[in-house]
């Protein structure tokens, strides 16, 4: 038989065109059957039958006129979309009839759908998609492999210049400052100075990357070499909320530190450098870095390569071994090669590679949510089910196959579904949009989360995963019982249904078991949470703010010492003010790190000191910062006229002098003799739960250490935020051109530090407490329901004597025996994820009994709850009414 | 099989449907059928209302064409035709019949002639 693309394409358009012309085809049919049976009743006529006979056999002759018709529209339209159809109207019918149900029904299926959409918006940004760049894949990120925090992970400009010359690895290599804060530019010509924040990066960054500008263009060569023109390239929001999106921009010169700058162009809105390389921060401005002016700064360039068409990673690597201890630190010093060392990653491994476990827990947490919510559905279902037994029965007895009734049911699991994604994507749709402008989460492309194609595609697979999973149980239950049995069941509420009960049982049981490993799960990153708030810092992070300040010294160290003593000075005596000093760098912001200081007189092997983190303070920043200090603390004579001083910490301390107290000590420092005025305890520079290095703490009154900018920390008893204006405004009397910079809680540094943790651990709770309440109404709804169900039994049995609280208590016991069962499985479950999860802890483990024995407790006290309400029920039946009422 | 008359085997109404009107000419649904009937001699278990889902299939395929006309007895009737496509595929499923029939004629002969039961 020929069956040409063209023929079936014709039949199923055919077929298509009879399904929407339904009414007309019936009534020719009609009308032709019609036809057909009465020349059938003509011809037996003639045959001489009489008028009753001829048309009882014609009648019989054409078979049943149902089937005929009904052979007839199978095989000229879509039977199975009709049936669909059929169903689909009676599964809406028999929902609306049932809207307590389906409220209920909806509502649950939105609430796991939607969280396990966001949660999918938000693993497919982060590790799923590729980087918002222009072939990603090819991008590494080139730092140590042991690298701590930016300080360790820079290389110098020579050390650039040699990699993209020696290089063959790369197609090109990049970097950027890697020591730009935030607000470190101001811009003036527009009445009020305003900060802004801005970051220096090489030439071909942008070209590297693959990223376009939006209007005009990126950086020329000559415009990264020493005398070339000043420029900038803005970003888009910053494009947006300084200059009103105005296209005229480019081109036209803007005033930056005071320096006259041309825009020459802007990006586009989908790159977001803080989003890839700095989450939680926002950058401004990009200017073109000029190597030759940062090559007496040491290490300061974080980079980027683009691997060359077929270069693998592990070749980059390979060659990174042997190319890097090539490199000098500067060419000025003949001794500083060898020092460096690179394992090239892949960007996106840098990025977002240490969230993985994370996120991947997070993903289970929200699926086993899913989990959850299906056999809550399926319980619910099949409880309806009971309800409609008879229904079924008859339904079955007039004909419809076993086929047919599963149909019908997984329709009906599937309308549900259906809605509750409906709901669900408008849920995830409010979250990731929320997520998304969460700005100060410190997580990567946070901007670019969103509900997109994929999570949509996400969305179908998972609302039919659901329905067929929690729609299949009660459709075979259902279909199955047997007509005898089911006729008879739902006549008298006899102790009947007892494997469907058991069927509830075991769902209950597994709905408990999986809550609980939720509950643990989330019980254990709660409590390494609180373990991590609880973190000593080495400072007081409450009651303190920080504010940049600006200043011009001109250069002299004597100028800026004034400049900042009186600003102390006038700080100090605001009201409310306990103390105040100044540091170019806070902790957990920006660092810069040094060769550590060494013991003097002390001979090191190559490699044998450690770097430590360099602090330039002014006095009073240590007790300001709320740092716990040894000795003393810095004065103003601590400058030029005095001996040259410094506080190390407690680690910098030990290794200088080892068993003995460092104070007094004379350290060597870039080989100069400092004394150590004072010790203060380890400050955690990184990161909140990692250790601490070495840290020197360096007067800023010497000519030898200039501090990188001056952020002025204050301490107070009131809530900084009332402190500000009086702060700013006493700056803005010393300098009028203090830009109006944000008066920043020290508190808020650290929890912008925490805040990947406190992200998941809300998330990961937010699923435990759902969870949780998805048990217990699992829970409430089958002890109900059998409480339901034996009305007359229990009445009987009070009217026999048994006492309310009997009554009670075998409800309680029935509802306990179900929790604990789901306990001691989960128990059993939550030890093997808790493992999985060890790494994810911090000062916990994975078996903390604490943990595990408040989540029993509250699973299973919140398991009494549920059982108690149908039990008080149970208890209240009056005997009398429960036995006249069947 | 029903003891006194045979079963129709998937495809072969559509065969006889076109058979008939192939050799009959245009043709009402009922006359199709009573001619189905009076050629197999009252042999084959004809629902005659099943061959309505014959006849809208035929068409579909294209092998048949349908029309309202007015019968001898001026009643009004839809009336069936065979197309070109569907002699051709008549031809080829009546060989492809033939060829079966023949084959399995061959076989059910083996028993009695070989002998070897």
């Amino acid at each position: 038989m020929k069956n040409s693309m063209g023929d079936s394409l014709r039949r199923g358009l055919l077929r298509l065109g009879s399904f929407f012309r339904k009414r007309p085809l019936d009534l020719e049919l009609d009308a032709e059957m019609q036809i057909h049976l009465d020349l059938a009743v003509e011809e037996n006529l003639k045959r001489g039958l009489s008028a009753s006979e001829a048309r009882r056999q014609a009648l019989v002759q054409f078979g049943g006129v149902a089937q005929a018709k009904e052979g007839q529209r199978a095989a000229r339209g879509m039977p199975w979309l009709d049936i669909a159809l059929q169903d689909l109207r009676y599964a809406l019918r028999t929902m609306r009839r049932d809207y307590g149900f389906t409220l209920v029904a909806v509502a649950i299926l939105a609430l796991g759908i939607g969280a396990n959409i966001a949660v999918f918006s938000v693993v497919d940004t982060l590790l799923l998609r590729p980087l918002p760049f222009h072939d990603p894949q090819k991008l590494v990120w080139i730092a140590p492999a042991d690298a701590v925090g930016l300080s360790s992970s820079t290389y110098s400009a020579d050390a650039y210049d040699d990699l993209l010359t020696m290089n063959r690895s790369y197609e090109d290599v990049t970097g950027y400052y890697a020591f730009s804060t935030s607000d470190n530019i101001k811009l003036t010509g527009s009445g009020e100075p305003t900060p802004l924040t801005g970051i220096g990066v090489v030439g071909n960054f942008f070209h590297v990357l693959g990223v376009e500008p939006e209007l005009g263009r990126s950086f020329t060569r000559d415009e990264s070499i020493k005398g070339g023109r000043d420029v900038v390239l803005l970003s888009h929001a910053y494009w947006k909320r300084q200059f009103g999106g105005d296209r005229g921009i480019v081109g036209r010169s803007i005033t930056l530190n005071g320096t006259p700058t041309t825009v020459v162009g802007v990006l586009p809105e989908t790159f977001d450098f803080g989003a890839a390389f700095a989450p939680g921060t926002k950058v401004d401005v990009f200017e073109p870095i000029i190597l030759d002016n940062i090559r007496n700064e040491g290490n300061t360039l974080a980079l980027i390569g683009r691997l060359k068409p077929g270069v693998t990673l592990a070749q980059s690597q390979d060659e990174a071994k042997t190319l890097f201890p090539k490199f000098y630190w500067s060419k000025k010093y003949a001794d500083s090669a060898g020092n460096y060392t690179a394992r090239p990653t892949e960007l996106k491994q840098y990025v977002s590679g240490k969230l993985r476990r994370s996120l991947i827990t997070l993903w289970c947490a929200v699926g086993v949510i899913l989990l959850i919510v299906c056999v809550n559905l399926s319980n619910l279902l099949l409880a309806r089910a009971a309800a409609r037994s008879k229904e079924f029965a008859l339904r079955s007895a007039l004909g419809a196959g076993r086929g047919r009734l599963v149909r019908q049911l997984l329709t009906e699991s599937l309308v549900l579904a259906g809605m509750g994604a409906v709901l669900g994507l408008g849920l995830a749709y409010a979250i990731t949009s929320y997520i998304a402008h969460q700005g100060s989460l410190a997580l990567p492309l946070l901007n670019e989360v969103k509900v997109d194609g994929t999570a949509l595609l996400w969305t179908l697979g998972i609302s039919i995963g659901a329905a067929v999973l929690f729609g299949l149980l009660p459709g075979l239950k259902m279909s199955s019982g047997d007509l005898q049995e089911s006729l008879k069941d739902a006549g008298q509420g006899m102790s009947v249904g007892r494997s469907h009960e058991r069927l509830r049982s075991a769902l209950v049981i597994s709905e408990v078991a999986l809550a609980c490993v939720l509950l643990v799960g989330a019980g254990l990153l709660l409590r390494s949470f609180l373990r991590v708030l609880d973190v000593d810092l080495g400072f007081q992070p409450s009651h303190a703010a920080a504010i940049k300040m600006d200043y011009n010294d001109g250069g002299s160290t004597e100028k800026r010492n004034a400049i900042f003593e009186e600003a102390i000075r006038r700080v100090s005596v605001l009201p409310g003010v306990d103390a105040a000093g100044i540091s170019d760098n806070l902790p957990l912001e920006r660092n810069r790190g040094w060769g550590g200081p060494q013991a003097k007189g002390k001979t090191y092997r190559k490699g044998e000191v450690p770097g430590a983190f360099v602090y330039i303070v002014s006095p009073g920043y240590i007790e300001a910062m709320g740092m716990r200090l040894r000795g003393r603390d810095f004065t103003w004579q601590d400058n030029m006229k005095g001996e040259s001083t410094v506080i190390l910490n407690e680690k910098a301390a030990k290794f200088i002098s080892p068993g003995e107290d460092a104070v007094g000590k004379i350290a060597l420092i870039n080989g100069k003799e400092v004394h150590v005025i004072g010790v203060v305890a380890d400050v955690h520079e990184t990161n909140v739960e990692g250790t601490s290095g070495e840290q020197m703490y360096l007067p800023a009154m010497r000519d030898e250490w200039g501090p990188e900018g001056a952020e002025l920390v204050v301490r107070t008893k009131l809530p900084p935020a009332q402190l500000a204006g009086s702060v700013l405004r006493t700056l803005r009397e010393l300098n009028p051109n203090q830009p109006a910079v944000e008066f920043r809680p020290i508190q808020g540094i650290v929890d912008r530090a925490v805040s990947p943790r406190r992200f998941f651990v809300m998330l990961v709770g937010a699923f435990a407490g759902l969870g949780l309440l998805l048990a217990s109404l699992g829970i409430y709804g089958v002890i109900s329901y059998s409480v339901t169900r034996r009305t007359q039994e229990i009445g009987i049995r009070m009217a026999l004597g048994a006492s309310a609280g009997r009554v009670q208590m075998g409800v309680l016991s029935k509802t306990l025996k179900l929790a604990m069962i789901g306990i001691a499985v989960g128990m059993v479950a939550s030890i093997l994820v808790a493992n999985l999860i060890s790494s994810l802890l911090f000062g916990t483990t994975p078996t903390d009994p604490i943990t595990f024995v408040v989540m029993v407790v509250l699973l299973g006290g919140v398991a009494a709850l549920a059982g108690y309400l149908p039990a008080r029920r149970a208890s209240r039946i009056n005997p009398m009414v429960a036995l006249r009422n069947n | 099989m029903g003891d006194s008359k045979l079963d129709l085997l998937q495809g072969t109404l559509d065969l006889m449907v076109l058979q008939t009107l192939a050799a009959m000419g245009e043709m009402h649904g009922y006359g199709i059928a009573r001619r189905i009937e009076q050629v197999s001699g009252d042999e084959v278990l004809l629902n005659q209302g099943t061959i309505y889902a014959s006849l809208v299939r035929l068409q579909h395929r294209g092998w048949i064409a349908a029309e309202w006309g007015t019968s001898e007895n001026n009643r009004k009737a839809k009336f069936y035709s065979i197309t070109k496509r569907g002699l051709k595929q008549m031809a080829e499923d009546a060989a492809y019949w033939r060829r079966l029939s023949s084959v399995m004629g061959r076989v059910l002969a083996m028993g009695e002639e070989g002998g070897e039961r």
